[in-house]
C-alpha cells in the first residue's frame, strides 16, 4: 500500500519543511530551557566537587556559603583540625564583586583560599597554581582573562597565574581564586577615607580613648583594620571515617553548623536554584502548550486544504483508519522534522549561551517522547474534522 | 436485460425532512442499466439528479425501493448492505465533473491505489493501472503528476481510476463539463468502448447538449421522477 502521508510530505516538501522549521527552533528553544536548568544543577555539582570538600563548616544557623551569608573567625579550623576523622581543613572566603581587567568589567565571585588546601581549584586547563602569599589569580576560563592579565580587586592588581573551568557560582559568575589573605582583606577593609574617619571617630569616644590607658587606642584602630573573619572551613575527612559523622561531631562539639556534600547538593540544587528551577518549568509547560498549538493548527490547516481529495478518498472507498494514519503520519512526521531541526538548533547555539547549558541525552528523548505525544494530541482535531467529511461531497456537493 | 448484471432500481425513493417539512426528492424511480451501455441521466437544476447519482453511488441512503449492482442486493425495503464503503470500492466506479486526481500521487498510483484499498499487491495493482493507462492511451504520462496533464489527460486518468476495480457500474458526473467539443465527444468514446470492453454499466449525469445525441437510451429526470426514452445513438467514429 502505498504511504499516502509519506507522498503528501514528499510532494510539498517545501511548506513541509519549513513549518518543520519553524516548529524546530520552538523545541530547541525548549530543549535549551531544559538544558539551562540542567547546567545550573551541573554547576552546583561541579562547583561542590571541585572544592575538594567533603565537610562545609559554616556559621550556626546558616546556610552558608553559597545559599546564605556566613560569617567565621579564621582560627576556627584549627579546633576542627583536631577533631577525630579530620584530614585537613581549611578557610575560605566567598564574595560576589566586581574585576576590572584594562577597561572591562566582569561580575565574578572572588574566592579567597589557602594554597594546596580544601578551596582550591583541584584543576586548570593552562598556566600554573597560585604559589606567592599576594596578588596571584587564577580565574575561571569563562571570565574572558587570559594567562598574564592583570586584574583588579578592590585597591589591588593581581596577575592571573592560571586557568581553570566549570567553577562558577550558583548564579553563573565565573570564580577568581586569590590567596586567603588577600581576600579577608578584599572582603573587609575598608577605603583609606573611612579609616581616617573610623579613627578620628573612635579616637573622640571617651570609652575606647580612656586616659591613663595607654596603647588601647591604637589596639582598637589595629583590630578595626584586620579582618580575621572567613565565610567556611572545608574539611577534608580522613579515609575510614564518615562525612556525616564528621558533621555531626562539628555540629555538636563546636556550636557550628556543618553540612555534608549532599547536603550541601540539597541546599544548592532544592533551595537555591529552585524558584529559577520553577520558572524554566513554567517556560517548559507555555513552550509545549504553544507548540501544541501551532502543530495543531498546521495539521488542521493542511488537512482542510484537502477536504476535497478526503472527500474522493472516502468515497472511492477509503477507510476511516487509512485516512486518520495519513493525518497522524503528517502530524508525527512534522514532529519529528521539527525535533531533528530543535536538537540540531539547540546543540548549535548552546555554547553562545553566557550560562552553561547541558543538553542531556535523556533529555532529548524524553522531548522526543513529548514532541511525538503533543503531536498525536494536535492531530486528533484534524483527524476528527476528516472523519466528519461526507463522501458525497464529492458528488456535486 | 439481464438483472443479473449492471444496476437496476426499482421503486427508489428519497425524502428529506419530516412531516410538513418533507421534500420528496425521488420518488419511485426505475432505472436499468446493462453491462456494456452507456446511458444518460438528463435533467434541469434541482430535479434530483445529484440525489439519484447520491443513492446510486451509495453515499445516500433511499427512504424506499430496491438497487441491485451486478445482481447483488444493495437495498431492499429498508434493507441495506453492510458495507457500503467496500461496494464502492469494488463495485462502483466514480467520474466527476473535474478529475479530482489526488494531487500528490502520480498518474500511475492515481489509478493503483483503488486496487490497493482492495488489498491486491503493490506491483498487481501498479500492472493493472499502466493496463488500463495503455488502453486510454495516457501510459506515456505514467509517472507525471496530476498538475502536469492537461485537462482532457486528467479526465482520462480519472476514467482510467474508475475502471481499477473492473466495477459493473460506473457513475459519471458532468464528465466533459470542462471540455471542447472534440474533447468531450473523445472522451464519449472512450467510455463507450470502455463499456463494452469491461463489460461495465456506465450512467452518465450531463447538461452537455454536445454529447447528449450520442446516447441510446436517456433517462429524464424531472421532480424526483424519470422518464425513459430513446436517444439518437449517433455514431462517436
Amino acid at each position: 500500500m502505498i504511504s499516502l502521508a509519506g507522498r503528501d510530505i514528499l510532494h510539498s516538501w517545501g511548506k513541509f519543511v519549513l513549518t518543520g522549521l519553524g516548529l524546530g527552533l520552538l523545541i530547541g528553544v525548549t530543549l535549551s530551557m531544559a538544558g539551562v536548568y540542567r547546567g545550573m544543577v551541573d554547576d552546583a555539582k561541579v562547583l561542590l566537587n571541585n572544592s575538594g570538600a567533603d565537610v562545609w563548616v559554616v556559621q550556626k544557623d546558616t546556610q552558608g556559603p553559597y545559599a546564605e551569608s556566613s560569617s567565621l573567625r579564621d582560627d576556627v579550623y584549627r579546633g576542627i583540625l583536631g577533631m577525630r576523622g579530620v584530614a585537613r581543613a581549611a578557610n575560605v572566603t566567598y564574595l560576589t564583586m566586581q574585576v576590572r581587567s584594562g577597561n572591562t568589567e566582569i561580575r565574578a565571585m572572588v574566592v579567597g583560599f589557602e594554597p594546596g588546601q580544601p578551596g582550591e581549584p583541584n584543576y586548570l586547563i593552562s598556566g600554573r597554581r597560585v604559589t606567592r602569599g599576594h596578588y596571584e589569580a587564577v580565574a575561571d576560563v569563562s571570565a574572558g582573562f587570559a594567562q598574564g592579565d592583570r586584574i583588579r580587586i578592590r585597591r589591588h592588581e593581581y596577575i592571573v597565574v592560571g586557568l581553570t573551568r566549570r567553577m562558577v557560582s550558583s548564579g553563573g559568575d565565573p570564580m577568581v581564586f586569590i590567596p586567603l589573605k588577600d581576600a579577608q582583606e578584599a572582603q573587609f577593609l575598608k577605603d583609606n577615607d573611612a579609616i581616617i574617619s573610623e579613627r578620628a571617630r573612635t579616637a573622640l569616644n571617651p570609652a575606647l580613648n580612656r586616659p591613663g590607658v595607654p596603647g588601647l587606642l591604637d589596639a582598637i584602630n589595629a583590630s578595626q583594620a584586620n579582618s580575621r573573619n572567613v565565610n567556611t572551613v572545608l574539611v577534608d575527612v580522613a579515609d575510614g571515617h564518615a562525612p556525616e559523622a564528621v558533621a555531626a561531631d562539628i555540629r555538636r562539639w563546636k556550636h557550628l553548623q556543618a553540612f555534608t556534600r549532599a547536603q550541601m547538593e540539597e541546599i544548592l540544587i532544592a533551595k537555591l536554584i529552585a524558584t529559577a528551577a520553577k520558572q524554566i518549568g513554567m517556560f517548559l509547560v507555555i513552550l509545549a502548550i504553544v507548540s501544541a498549538a501551532i502543530v495543531a493548527f498546521i495539521i488542521y490547516t493542511m488537512t482542510m486544504g484537502k477536504i476535497r481529495e478526503i472527500a474522493v478518498l472516502k468515497l472511492i472507498g477509503t477507510r476511516n483508519r487509512t485516512i486518520a494514519g495519513m493525518i497522524l503520519q503528517q502530524a508525527l512526521g512534522l514532529g519529528l522534522i521539527g525535533f531533528v531541526v530543535g536538537k540540531i538548533s539547540a546543540t548549535l547555539w548552546a555554547p553562545a549561551f553566557p550560562k552553561y547549558v547541558l543538553l542531556e541525552t535523556g533529555d532529548a528523548v524524553r522531548g522526543l517522547v513529548a514532541v511525538m505525544v503533543v503531536c498525536v494530541l494536535a492531530s486528533t482535531l484534524a483527524i476528527r474534522a476528516a472523519l466528519r467529511v461526507d463522501p458525497a461531497t464529492a458528488i456535486g456537493g | 436485460m439481464a438483472p443479473g448484471s449492471g444496476i437496476h432500481i426499482e421503486g427508489l425513493s428519497k425524502r428529506y425532512g419530516e412531516g410538513a417539512a418533507a421534500v420528496d426528492a425521488l420518488k419511485d424511480v426505475n432505472m436499468s442499466v446493462a453491462a456494456g451501455e452507456v446511458v444518460g441521466l438528463i435533467g434541469p437544476s434541482g430535479s434530483g439528479k445529484t440525489t439519484l447519482l447520491k443513492c446510486l453511488g451509495a453515499v445516500t441512503e433511499p427512504t424506499r425501493g430496491r438497487m441491485t449492482i451486478g445482481g447483488e442486493v444493495i437495498y431492499d425495503m429498508g434493507w441495506k448492505m453492510p458495507d457500503l464503503r467496500a461496494l464502492r470500492r469494488d463495485r462502483i466506479g466514480f467520474i466527476f465533473q473535474a478529475p479530482y486526481l489526488i494531487p500528490f500521487l502520480d498518474v500511475t498510483d492515481n489509478v493503483a491505489l483503488l486496487p490497493m484499498l482492495a488489498g491486491r499487491n503493490n506491483g498487481e495493482a501498479r500492472a493493472r493501472a499502466l493496463e488500463l493507462l495503455t488502453a486510454l492511451d495516457i501510459a506515456h504520462r505514467a509517472q507525471a503528476q496530476p498538475s502536469e496533464l492537461s485537462g482532457g489527460e486528467q479526465q482520462r486518468v480519472s476514467i482510467a481510476r474508475a475502471l481499477a476495480n473492473r466495477p459493473p457500474v460506473i457513475l459519471a458526473d458532468e464528465p466533459t463539463a470542462p471540455l471542447d467539443s472534440e474533447r468531450a465527444l473523445a472522451v464519449m468514446r472512450i467510455l463507450d468502448q470502455m463499456a463494452r470492453q469491461y463489460r461495465t454499466a456506465i450512467i452518465v449525469v450531463t447538461h452537455d447538449e454536445k454529447i447528449i445525441p450520442t446516447f441510446k437510451r436517456i433517462y429524464h429526470i424531472r421532480d424526483g421522477r424519470t422518464v425513459e426514452e430513446a436517444g439518437e445513438g449517433r455514431a462517436l467514429g
